[in-house]
Formats: C-alpha cells, sequence, structure tokens
C-alpha cells in the first residue's frame, strides 16, 4: 500500500516532515486516545476514553429524548420527499439536497476500509457493535443539526452557513456561559482544521492511491513506478483545485451526481455477493451475533470486539464530531427540528446500511480472516472478487470517488473554521484552499503514519468541544424536538397537499411577480425568514 | 368563466410567437395574459455544501436574470398597446409541472407555448415541456410553431 518515493529530495522531505511531525503525532495521539487498561477484565484490554465519551453522548441523548432517532424515522422521510415543502420555497435547498450533501461527504472510506479493519481486528461480532453505534449516533447527529440550523448564520449578502462553531458561541451565549463558548468555538474550529487535512484529506487521499495502484497491477503496474503517488497526488490535487479555487463547479457537480451512484451501486455489489452465497447468510448473522457476546477470548474480547466496533462506526458516520452540522446547515426550513429529523437518517444510511453490507459481504467470504491481504480496501475489494474478477476495478472508481467527494466537504468544513478563526476575506480563503490542496500530494505520495494518525486524532478531538456544547444545549434541544413533535402530532402542521389552501402566487420568495409598470410589488424576501 | 392564458417563456424566438398567439387570444376573448418564465430546478438534485451556502443569492440572481432577459421585454412590448392586462411571474421548478400549478393558481383557459426550446440536446435526453405539458396538464395546451 505505499509508495517509495525514489528521488532523494523527495524521501528527504518525507523524512524531515515525519521527524517535525511525529514527536508532536505521538504526543497527542497519546492524549486523544488514551486508553484505560482494563487487566481487571482481561490481560491486554484498554478501552480508548474517546470512544467512551462519543458513545456515552449518543447514549445519553437517545435517553434524555426517548429514542427520538426511531421516532423520528416515519416523519425524517416525508420530509426529504418534500410532503412538507412549501412550494414557495421551489429553488432554495431543499431537506433532500442537505441530507444528500451531508451523505456524500461522510459516505467515504470509512464505510469500505473502516469496516474492514474493525473485522480484522475484533472479528464478525464487530458488525453487531457498529451497527449499535450507528443507532445511537443517530441521535447524536440529530441533536447536532438541530443547533445547527436553529443557531447558523444568515451573512448580509443573503448566504447560510452554520455548525458547532456558531452554536457554541451563540447558544452557549444565552446560556450565560459566552466565554466558554467562545473558547470552545475556537478549540473546535483549530481541530476542524486538523481533521480537514488530515481524515478529510490525506488519509483519502492516501487509500484512494493505495486502491488505483492494487488494480492497476500493484508495484508492477503502470501506477508502481516510484513517484506515482507523487502523480496521482498532484492530479488529484488539480482536480481538488479546479473545483475549490477555481470554481469550476462542472467537476464536482459530475461527482456530485455519480457518488449517489456509486454508492447504490456499492450496496448491489455488496448485494451480489450475499446472493452469491446465500445460503450461508444464517450462518454469517448468526456469527456476528454470537461473536459480539461470547468471542473465544471471554469478557475482554467482548469489550475489545465492541470498542473496534464503535470506534470504526464513529469514524465512518462522524457522529458526534459536529462535521455534518455544517453541512446540514443550509437547508431552507422554519424549523430547526425537521433537520433534526433528517439529520437521523445519515448515520442510517452510512452505518447501519452501507457499513453493514460490506461487513456482511466480507464476513460471508471470509476474506477478514485471510492473511495475506491487508486489513483495509483490500480485504473488501478481495469480497468483491470472489463474484467477479472486475469487481475491485468498480471499487476502486468507487473508493476514489467516494474519496474525492470527501475532501470537496472537508475542504469546506476546513474553510468554514478559517473564516471563523480569521475572518471573512479572500487572502483565508485562498491560503485554506491552497493548503488544503498541498496536503492532498502530501497525502497521497507518502506513508506519513504520524501525519495521519495526528491527523484522525484531530477528528476526534473535534467532538470534545462539540458534546461539551451538546450537554450544554441539551435542554434547547428537548424544546425544539419536542415541541415541534407536538403541533406534528395535534395537526398544527400539515403536508402541502393537506393544506386545502391554494399558495398565493405572489407570496413568499419565489414567485418574483412584476406589475405591468415593471415595478415589484412584493418586497424582496428577507433572508431572515429561512 | 377562466381568467387567464399562461405563457410558457424561455427567452427562444417559438417562445415569443406563443406569446403573440396568446396575446391575440387574450384580446378576442378579454382573458389577463400571465407570461411565465420557469427556471429549470429539481427539489432532489445533489449539490455541494458551497453551492447550498450561496442557493438563496443564485435563486434570486437566476430570478432577476429571467426576469431582465426574458420577462421584462416580452412584458413591454405586449402590453405596449395599452389594451391588455400582461404580468411576468418567474418560478423554480419543472417546466411542465409548474406552468400547470400556474394555470390553477391563475384560473387559465390556456396554456400556450413555443414548440422549440432553447436546447435541443435537452429536449432529446429529456423530452420537451410542450410533450410533458400535453400530459398533465387539465386545461387546453397549444403549441406555437
Amino acid at each position: 500500500m505505499n509508495t517509495s518515493l525514489p528521488s532523494p529530495q523527495a524521501a528527504t522531505f518525507d523524512e524531515q516532515v515525519n521527524d517535525v511531525f511525529a514527536p508532536i503525532s505521538d504526543f497527542i495521539v497519546g492524549i486523544v486516545f488514551y486508553s484505560v487498561p482494563l487487566d481487571f477484565i482481561d490481560e491486554g484490554v484498554v478501552l480508548p476514553l474517546i470512544v467512551v465519551w462519543l458513545v456515552l453522548a449518543g447514549i445519553f441523548f437517545t435517553v434524555y429524548l426517548k429514542g427520538f432517532q426511531f421516532r423520528a424515522f416515519g416523519h425524517a422521510i416525508q420530509l426529504i420527499k418534500g410532503k412538507y415543502d412549501d412550494p414557495n420555497d421551489a429553488g432554495e435547498v431543499t431537506h433532500f439536497q442537505a441530507l444528500a450533501t451531508a451523505v456524500s461527504g461522510t459516505v467515504g472510506l470509512g464505510n469500505i476500509a473502516g469496516v474492514a479493519v474493525a473485522i480484522s481486528l475484533g472479528g464478525p461480532g464487530a458488525t453487531f457493535w457498529m451497527i449499535i453505534a450507528g443507532l445511537v449516533g443517530m441521535c447524536t447527529k440529530g441533536v447536532e443539526c438541530t443547533l445547527g440550523v436553529k443557531y447558523r448564520r444568515v451573512y448580509d449578502d443573503g448566504r447560510v452557513s452554520g455548525g458547532p462553531m456558531y452554536y457554541l458561541s451563540q447558544g452557549l451565549k444565552e446560556k450565560g456561559k459566552g466565554t466558554l463558548g467562545k473558547v470552545l468555538a475556537v478549540l473546535f474550529c483549530i481541530f476542524t482544521l486538523g481533521g480537514a487535512v488530515g481524515g478529510g484529506n490525506m488519509f483519502q487521499a492516501n487509500q484512494a492511491f493505495a486502491q488505483a495502484q492494487s488494480v492497476t497491477g500493484g508495484e508492477d503496474g503502470w501506477l508502481g513506478f516510484g513517484a506515482a503517488g507523487a502523480v496521482f497526488g498532484l492530479v488529484l490535487a488539480i482536480l481538488v483545485g479546479a473545483v475549490i479555487i477555481g470554481g469550476i463547479r462542472s467537476i464536482a457537480r459530475v461527482t456530485d451526481k455519480l457518488v449517489p451512484f456509486m454508492a447504490v451501486f456499492y450496496v448491489i455489489a455488496c448485494l451480489s455477493v450475499l446472493f452469491a452465497n446465500f445460503t450461508e447468510i444464517p450462518d454469517a448473522l448468526w456469527e456476528i451475533l454470537r461473536t459480539a457476546f461470547s468471542p473465544e477470548a471471554g469478557f475482554g474480547g467482548v469489550v475489545g470486539v465492541l470498542i473496534q466496533g464503535f470506534r470504526r462506526a464513529a469514524f465512518s458516520n462522524e457522529a458526534g464530531l459536529g462535521s455534518a452540522a455544517i453541512a446540514h446547515s443550509a437547508v431552507k426550513t422554519n424549523e430547526p427540528a425537521t433537520e433534526g429529523h433528517v439529520a437521523v437518517l445519515e448515520p442510517f444510511i452510512d452505518t447501519v446500511v452501507i457499513c453493514t453490507m460490506t461487513a456482511l459481504a466480507i464476513v460471508i467470504t471470509g476474506t477478514w480472516a485471510d492473511e495475506a491481504s491487508a486489513p483495509g480496501v483490500e480485504t473488501t475489494s478481495a469480497a468483491f472478487e470472489t463474484v467477479a474478477d472486475w469487481f475491485p476495478i468498480v471499487l476502486a472508481v468507487a473508493v476514489i470517488l467516494f474519496a474525492y467527494s470527501t475532501m470537496l466537504a472537508w475542504s469546506y468544513y476546513g474553510l468554514k473554521a478559517s473564516t471563523y478563526l480569521f475572518g471573512e476575506s479572500m487572502v483565508v480563503d485562498r491560503t485554506w484552499k491552497l493548503i488544503f490542496c498541498i496536503f492532498v500530494v502530501i497525502g497521497a505520495s507518502s506513508t506519513l503514519d504520524a501525519v495521519i494518525g495526528f491527523s484522525d486524532s484531530m477528528i476526534f478531538l473535534m467532538s470534545l468541544p462539540n458534546i461539551i456544547g451538546l450537554y450544554i444545549l441539551s435542554r434547547v434541544v428537548k424544546r425544539e424536538l419536542f415541541g415541534y413533535r407536538e403541533r406534528l402530532a395535534h395537526g398544527a402542521l400539515l403536508p402541502v397537499a393537506e393544506r386545502g389552501i391554494t399558495p398565493s402566487p405572489t407570496g413568499g420568495s419565489t414567485a418574483a411577480t412584476t406589475g405591468v409598470d415593471g415595478t415589484t410589488p412584493n418586497p424582496p424576501p428577507s433572508v431572515e425568514d429561512r | 368563466m377562466s381568467a387567464s392564458i399562461i405563457v410558457g417563456l424561455d427567452g427562444s424566438e417559438a417562445s415569443g410567437r406563443a406569446a403573440d398567439a396568446a396575446a391575440d387570444a387574450a384580446r378576442r376573448h378579454d382573458l389577463r395574459l400571465v407570461l411565465a418564465c420557469v427556471v429549470p430546478w429539481s427539489p432532489y438534485s445533489f449539490s455541494t455544501a458551497e453551492e447550498n451556502e450561496r442557493r438563496t443569492i443564485d435563486k434570486e440572481r437566476e430570478a432577476k436574470s429571467a426576469r431582465e432577459r426574458v420577462l421584462d421585454p416580452a412584458v413591454a412590448r405586449l402590453s405596449a398597446a395599452g389594451d391588455l392586462t400582461v404580468e411576468g411571474v418567474v418560478r423554480h421548478g419543472h417546466p411542465a409541472e409548474t406552468l400547470v400549478s400556474l394555470a390553477r393558481e391563475e384560473d387559465a383557459a390556456w396554456i400556450i407555448v413555443g414548440r422549440v426550446g432553447q436546447s435541443r440536446v435537452r429536449t432529446l435526453l429529456f423530452g420537451s415541456t410542450p410533450s410533458s405539458l400535453i400530459q398533465l396538464s387539465p386545461i387546453p395546451v397549444l403549441v406555437v410553431p
């Protein structure tokens, strides 16, 4: 999976970067992934506190909001179908679009490589705990996105953006904790910058290249030459830069159309692996359940399996990290709770559906136990290969597209964080985007484990300020969500089709009606209405 | 008794001829003329986070451009004689569906559109607005060559 750069300058460069980063990285990784040894249960079992932190938040909100994510499901589907969209809002960001944008940012290598790692290290039982973590994470995501919309910012020029930095600074100010809010918001932005260049960029670029190289014949293929990683990274960086710096949206638009298609194809590919082996499905399911609770290693083993499942689920669906709140916030709605409902679908699609598909394919074909392939994309690739030779090529295309769309999403999260920290300006905008593109090349051309470890830590660190904020604002969220559901139950909010009134052609912001004399009889729509 | 005639305008020559035909009919039957320009848009399309952030501005810009480039000249031309009530409407949405729902709101007698829109490639790929209109519309549709 690695590329060694033959040219001495490049190798030195890698080493230099490593030398600078390694101690910092080790230090931060040590803190973020600080693990409590559970020797009293079993020798060698450790519990990383950051995983506990994420899962506890999910459990707390699931209990506090009385299993909101399960009750929200049906209404969320109606919302994304547009049943409650005001026709006057046509042309604005719909619930469907906000969800699709967020999903294309989260569905990435975590769903393909991460799952394989979890099962290779934790056994089939990790699947079960991954699904549990996904179900619990649905609630955290709903909470984040409700707040994201409630405290989003409408700029003077009409742009709309939100995210943890705004609900931390504004929401906590309302609670009389203004200073704490500001500190948490700044911390969140710093960690987001780190996470964006790391997990949202270098990790993606690196794994995309690894898979591209592997399907083109590995070290001996046409992507096997020494500087292939750097070249691949450069091409990828140009493609990323063309969109984020050059503003060539057509590339992003093509990807945006391909990503959902690839996601569907990916699920179909997984299903065909399952159908090819359908007699073994009951055994595989039993194996997953059995090893989730009673692996050979005893109780300590259960904890180990559980941690693997939870950790990879968190990395894949990003629940609790706050990133999704940024992506969901531009939706057109007057009710923050509606996006809270819609957002619960995101971990469901990402973890409960896509990750589970990957897991089943890996468990049924038994490739997870195969020592020959390194845990990661290759494990999934091997599972796919059992059905058709050309499946790994499709997988490679999917991996590259997923990686690309995840990178575009994270470049945006990073941009929002940097403009929050340094202000809105062309200099900040361009500097961040340029740095981002440089890290694409670095990520693809090297195996800087230290840097990648560092950035994984940063992604998880985002959950610290974010979840502290979620706890403090939990009553606000409860009021929003429960108040909305009450109005829904009492018929105060009806689907458009049942409202029984013809929408006024002149009202709202969509129908821009010009009178005969060329004047506009209606005042221009207020951005505050969003 | 219906109140109006809806004309679908997209800036093409054919849609200009449709507007002329509609003006004739409006005079003869003493109906209001509603010129509609629909910006093609789908609630289920995919977009980036950055596009979402700017969506409100972009929508306003699209509507403004449709008004200035397509509607205003047509409204000015048709109302010059002073014997017609002409208004212009910009909407976002599926062109045929939006014209139909506008026709309901405006209590229209006919929907009149030009036969050839601006992009033939789009027509080949997705079908044309007139042909979808004929299938969707609850009122008579007049297609002007």
